[in-house]
């Protein structure tokens, strides 16, 4: 194996980590809540968009606290104004609710920052490679794994270690038990909406200064981090993990055979396949309401 | 489209019943009184363009700034008159997709009783538009289709083109790049969109390179909706080559040039096909490299600057090089009305091919070639200036004089008769 061909498989790992930021989030909502949020991309766009308006105000960094904080407030508004009334109704509702809710956000951003795509540069000081022997990685590219990865454990302590978490994983198992127990899971929803939107906020700022910023941003991006989700399997924290690297893997290894062109089209039929032989993903819990 | 399909009982039995002739006077009747504006399309006192382009999705950004010309250019040709004393009024479209795009234009033809369709910035609805015109002989004005194609083998009498055709662009910039010396001997790394403009660009492009002695190091293509380069990026790194060419599309250029910035690969860059908001959109300090494009904001002549300051004025900044095609679509749609003083189709084509010229804003006239309808004009190549050089966010670049230059012909950048295969019927 040639060391280019090691690096594609380097760089494909971390490559699946942007899809990783969007991917929990579209998964913690989706098994806790029954929706599937088709808006999670149009957050991801407004993170983005707030780099740009605060990024002058309060430097790259700030941004970088702020706007997954603003967010995710929104995110919560969001839930309580809007995604609450359908946890318990037909899918196919919140379905529509979330298509509508995308579409309006893209336009509402291109009422205000115009159509064309708005460019972001990165700070001077996190500009530049690292070498590792002959690997050279973008420095920037270095924090934004460190950040990723900061939030992925932060957030399996939290769901895992925590009487937080005991309660949500219970909760996604089995809402009317919780119930029964005394325990009302709308705090609990309020909490992960609001965390899983703000992720998809902090994918928005830490994109903003390498990818295009325009209003249908969301779009781009929540078509692969839906295939993560179902290669991952639904409730499964560590399947969405695996699968994101997977995917990011396996688009590295084709481009490492030359076959750049069909980069894309692969995950696609990852997908396929899993949905084929595994439909609940490949480390899908069996959740009973979902049967 | 569904509307104008007919069902096989329809083709077998073209006699009418009395019940299907009573029901069809009906519907029309209603057809009358629901639309006003087919009642509105017969008043004598104002001529209507039809305009489409792409306002969502990926070219959505560009058709904006279409669409803002567009209304800047009516306001600008009613403060002079009108055509012939009439107002002028555009019936702007969403075009979205080629069959949502002919759909839309034949409804401007039939309904809205539209002089003409300008427009356009995908090839593949450029096409499909076409065809509505040819069919209904209206004509049509495509104002950002590149593709060789449409200019080529698809040809159509009805359809004019003021968006330069590939070949130009290729020629422009191939130019610059042999002065550089990036032609022949070297080793380019090519990218390209995997769609139908990026492979007609690629086409064009290596015939450039061959001809001239260059050679491919890799030659790539890139699904449209890839947005991550770093895998590429590797590729390009290990590959060594002399020049990275862009045969990419829209937002992948910006996506591209951040992460080649970010990458801080140090390879000459350049590309063949490119839009000025692409330059903006990737910002100062990423925005990188030689590109050709059909015009742009710092062009220094009277023309240009009269366009750049009213524009400027009225949407708070400067235009992007598809708000100059749709201007000047419009701009000598209406002079051509205005100075033969009719619209009827075949005139305004006659006067066309006759060799009319116009003010492009630019140094000199173009004008139409009657082989394939490319308006003939000057294009210029720009290059990313080194940031200590940018005042504001708009000139990051510089320009190359005229291409071709004061003492060529125009018709060199062009397709050749040997490489033009139109055939206008």
């Amino acid at each position: 194996m040639s060391t280019l061909f090691i690096q594609q498989v380097l760089n494909g790992l971390l490559d699946g980590v942007y899809y990783l930021l969007i991917a929990l989030g579209l998964s913690l909502i989706f098994s806790l809540g029954g929706i599937v949020n088709l808006a999670h991309g149009a957050f991801y766009a407004v993170g983005a968009y707030l780099t740009i308006v605060l990024g002058p105000h309060i430097g790259f960094g700030g941004a970088l606290i702020v706007s997954p904080l603003l967010v995710a407030l929104l995110g919560i508004a969001f839930e309580r104004g809007l995604f609450q009334r359908f946890y318990r109704a037909d899918p196919i509702l919140s379905l529509l609710l979330t298509f509508g809710l995308a579409m309006v956000a893209e336009q509402v951003l291109r009422m205000i920052f115009g159509a064309p795509p708005l460019s972001y540069v990165i700070p001077a000081e996190l500009k530049g490679q690292i070498f590792i022997g002959d690997f050279i990685y973008s420095k920037y590219r270095a924090l934004l794994l460190v950040v990723a990865a900061a939030c992925v454990l932060g957030l399996w302590f939290l769901l895992q270690k925590t009487a937080f978490g005991r309660v949500v994983r219970a909760g996604v198992q089995n809402p009317d038990m919780v119930g029964a127990l005394g325990i009302s899971l709308n705090p609990y929803m309020m909490t992960v909406a609001g965390i899983g939107i703000g992720l998809a906020g902090l994918a928005g700022v830490l994109l903003a200064p390498i990818y295009s910023i325009h209003p249908a941003m969301g779009q781009e991006i929540i078509t692969p981090a839906f295939v993560v989700v179902v290669i991952g399997g639904l409730g499964s924290f560590w399947g969405v993990v695996v699968a994101a690297l997977l995917v990011g893997v396996v688009k590295g290894i084709t481009i490492g055979l030359g076959y750049t062109q069909w980069s894309t089209a692969v995950i696609y039929l990852m997908m396929l396949l899993v949905l084929l032989f595994r439909p609940r993903g490949l480390f899908g819990e069996r959740i009973q309401r979902f049967e | 489209m569904s509307d104008f399909k007919m069902t096989p009982s329809e083709f077998k039995q073209p006699r009418l019943s009395r019940r299907q002739a009573l029901a069809g006077i009906g519907a029309a009747t209603a057809g009358v009184i629901a639309s006003p504006s087919i009642l509105l399309a017969q008043t004598a006192d104002v001529i209507r363009f039809g305009h489409l382009t792409p306002r969502t999705g990926f070219l959505g950004p560009l058709g904006e700034y279409g669409v803002m010309a567009v209304d800047l250019a009516v306001e600008e040709i009613n403060a002079a008159g009108g055509i012939m004393g009439r107002k002028l009024e555009a019936v702007k479209e969403d075009s979205v997709n080629p069959q949502t795009a002919s759909t839309k234009a034949e409804r401007m033809v039939e309904r809205d009783k539209v002089a003409c369709l300008i427009g356009e910035i995908s090839s593949a609805s450029c096409l499909t538009i076409a065809q509505v015109a040819a069919r209904t002989k209206t004509l049509f004005v495509n104002t950002g289709g590149n593709s060789d194609a449409l200019r080529g083998e698809s040809c159509n009498r009805y359809m004019f083109h003021v968006e330069s055709q590939n070949s130009m662009y290729v020629k422009t910039c191939g130019r610059s790049l042999m002065a550089q010396g990036l032609v022949k001997g070297k080793k380019w790394f090519s990218l390209t969109a995997d769609y139908a403009f990026g492979h007609d660009l690629l086409r064009v492009a290596k015939r450039f390179m061959e001809g001239n002695g260059g050679q491919f190091a890799a030659d790539k293509l890139i699904p449209t909706d890839a947005t991550d380069f770093s895998a590429v990026l590797l590729e390009i790194r290990a590959a060594k080559p002399d020049l990275v060419i862009s045969n990419l599309a829209g937002n992948q250029i910006t996506n591209f040039l951040k992460q080649y910035s970010e990458f801080g690969l140090t390879f000459p860059i350049a590309g063949f096909g490119f839009d000025t908001a692409l330059a903006w959109a990737a910002g100062k300090g990423n925005f990188g490299g030689t590109w050709p494009v059909v015009w742009h904001h710092l062009l220094d002549t009277p023309g240009t600057k009269a366009f750049v300051a009213a524009f400027t004025k009225k949407y708070g900044k400067p235009p992007e090089n598809q708000a100059w095609g749709d201007y000047i679509a419009f701009k000598i749609m209406a002079q051509a009305m205005n100075e033969i003083k009719s619209t009827d189709t075949a005139k305004i084509m006659e006067h066309w091919e006759k060799g009319a010229k116009f003010d492009v804003l630019k140094t000199r006239p173009g004008y139409f070639r009657a082989s394939d309808h490319q308006m003939i004009h000057e294009m210029y190549t720009i290059d990313a200036l080194p940031a200590d050089k940018i005042k504001n966010q708009w000139d990051i670049f510089s320009s190359s004089s005229a291409v071709p230059g004061p003492n060529e012909d125009l018709e060199v950048i062009a397709t050749t008769k040997e490489e033009a295969t139109c055939k206008m019927s």
